[in-house]
């Protein structure tokens, strides 16, 4: 309870570095289809930054980052969050924890019926009882971090649109908006820029990538567009049917490395494979 | 002309859409099958001229008695139409309260596996029997009255509404509900601000139609003596009070056309 503000008011992230911010141990997940997505990953995430994970569709990207906060159950293996095992706590405990970890989606999410505002604020329903969150009441504290938080990410006074008025870009930063308000110790996103246009692929990966250094808060990001990968993180992880095969800065992804990744032996000649094919 | 072309010629002379049967021969078979089938229902169930043609003129001496309407007991109407209308404002309210949990409890996605089966099977049960039939059961346990019919159309409403709520739960979109989840948002908030949201215009138009057609309801479960407009209907058939019986259709069909105006009503405004 105590660090769930922490990354506020810390100014060094590396305070806490004899106990890892994040630490993945052996995680593996087998769906009840008998696919294996998961097999024995292991991370450790120990100081703020932008960790980019790639992979072909399907190399187990998404259910990495849902094993998580467990919005899917892993099968085995242990994730630390400041050095208490998620896998290991109860449905009151998980709620708890999740409150620690904010999400943002591929497809924003959001509820389009209710307002920016109500979606913002929904970030917090953790924190508040049941009765007041029927009556959309929430602290005025919450409700003036939300509007700080929308001029943040560039929304000023858009609070109470509906959701579905807005744009991609806007709905995506109405997400981002809405993590935040958990004030989390992580931040998980999966691909946040796949249904968006390059243009505002990029804003929103830099974007993510200020608030990640202004609130010391480490972000694991699902991404397919590698070259915006390179651009954006401090570190870039790769799986390959469950197994997580590369772990490495941007700079050392070469196209060697790249290859062994998506497994295409032309890899560093897309353009003349591309021309053959057409 | 060349050969392709007179190929093509006796394709063209050859070809028939395709039936609904797959062949010709199947769709020889379900006709036949069906003939018999008229000819075997019409004698078994002794369907006879002479019984109908008989009926013809009496129907015509009912009609002339039904002319002029009698609307003389018109306060014996009005209260058997008002008990009509509370039957099926009651009971639609009672009906949608009672829905919510069932609609829940029954929609795949939201609830475990066990209490899904377990209100699938109540709404399976409850949609077996006709209002009517439920009627006669209630009657009988209830006694004759409004509240075996408020409580018959409260019931058929419940499965009804739930139904169709967790039809409405079961299609909306996953991912605000995940989103909510991933929060730390408990069952109850992940229920109102992710679910109800997404289904409550369309439910409001469910219940809006569902007021409607109660409305039509309570007038008929009154003939198996469960109150309202039905009741005194069935009163007056029994006394051959033809005219009265007349100003009492002429008035229930006033009141389903109004009842049916302000549901399309409310359903447009609501979209």
């Amino acid at each position: 309870m105590g660090y769930a503000a922490a990354p506020l008011s810390d100014s060094t992230g590396a305070v806490k570095a004899s106990v890892p911010l994040l630490e993945i141990q052996g995680l593996s997940k087998v769906y009840n289809t008998g696919r294996k997505a998961l097999d024995n990953v292991s991370l450790v995430i120990d100081r703020p930054q932008v960790v980019a994970m790639i992979g072909s569709s399907g190399a187990g990207k998404s259910t990495c980052i849902r094993c998580i906060n467990r919005l899917v159950e892993p099968t085995s293996g242990r994730i630390l969050l400041n050095g208490q095992d998620v896998v290991a706590l109860d449905r009151r405990e998980l709620r708890l924890a999740r409150r620690r970890i904010g999400m943002i989606f591929q497809e924003y999410n959001l509820v389009e019926r209710l307002s920016v505002m109500q979606n913002v604020l929904s970030g917090r329903l953790g924190y508040v009882g049941l009765l007041s969150s029927l009556r959309y009441r929430f602290p005025p504290e919450d409700i003036r971090a939300a509007f700080e938080l929308l001029d943040r990410v560039g929304l000023a006074g858009y609070h109470d649109r509906r959701a579905d008025a807005l744009s991609g870009g806007q709905r995506q930063r109405v997400g981002i908006a809405r993590a935040l308000m958990q004030r989390p110790d992580l931040l998980l996103l999966d691909e946040p820029t796949a249904s968006l246009d390059p243009k505002t692929s990029r804003q929103i990966m830099l974007l993510v990538g200020e608030l990640v250094a202004e609130r010391k808060t480490p972000a694991i990001i699902n991404i397919h567009d590698v070259a915006l990968a390179k651009a954006h993180a401090d570190r870039i992880v790769a799986l390959k049917d469950g197994v997580l095969v590369f772990d490495d800065i941007p700079e050392n992804l070469t196209d060697s490395a790249l290859a062994a990744i998506y497994g295409d032996e032309d890899w560093a000649a897309p353009h003349s494979m591309s021309e053959a094919g057409a | 002309m060349t050969t392709s072309a007179i190929m093509h010629a006796n394709q063209a002379a050859e070809w028939r859409p395709p039936t609904i049967f797959g062949t010709r021969r199947r769709r020889a078979i379900v006709w036949i099958g069906f003939a018999l089938y008229i000819v075997w229902s019409v004698t078994s169930l002794d369907v006879d001229a002479q019984r109908i043609l008989a009926g013809i003129p009496r129907a015509f001496d009912i009609l002339a008695r039904m002319f002029p309407p009698n609307f003389e007991r018109w306060e014996i109407l009005l209260s058997g139409m008002i008990e009509s209308i509370q039957i099926a404002i009651a009971a639609s309210i009672a009906g949608l309260v009672l829905s919510i949990p069932i609609g829940i409890c029954a929609a795949r996605n939201l609830a475990p596996k066990p209490i899904y089966l377990a209100a699938r099977g109540l709404i399976v049960a409850g949609r077996t029997f006709h209002e009517v039939i439920i009627a006669i059961f209630f009657v009988k346990l209830f006694g004759f009255g409004p509240v075996a019919g408020l409580l018959t159309l409260a019931f058929a409403s419940a499965i009804f509404l739930g139904k169709m709520l967790a039809e409405d739960i079961e299609n909306m979109k996953e991912g605000p509900v995940e989103a909510v989840r991933a929060v730390g948002a408990s069952f109850g908030q992940v229920i109102y601000y992710a679910v109800l949201p997404q289904v409550i215009v369309k439910s409001l138009g469910v219940f809006i139609y569902r007021l409607d057609a109660n409305l039509r309801h309570s007038t008929v479960i009154g003939i198996v003596g469960a109150g309202g407009i039905g009741q005194t209907l069935s009163a007056s058939f029994s006394r051959y009070d033809f005219d009265f019986s007349s100003a009492i259709l002429i008035t229930i069909a006033l009141m389903v056309a109004v009842g049916e105006w302000f549901s399309d009503w409310v359903r447009r405004r609501l979209r």
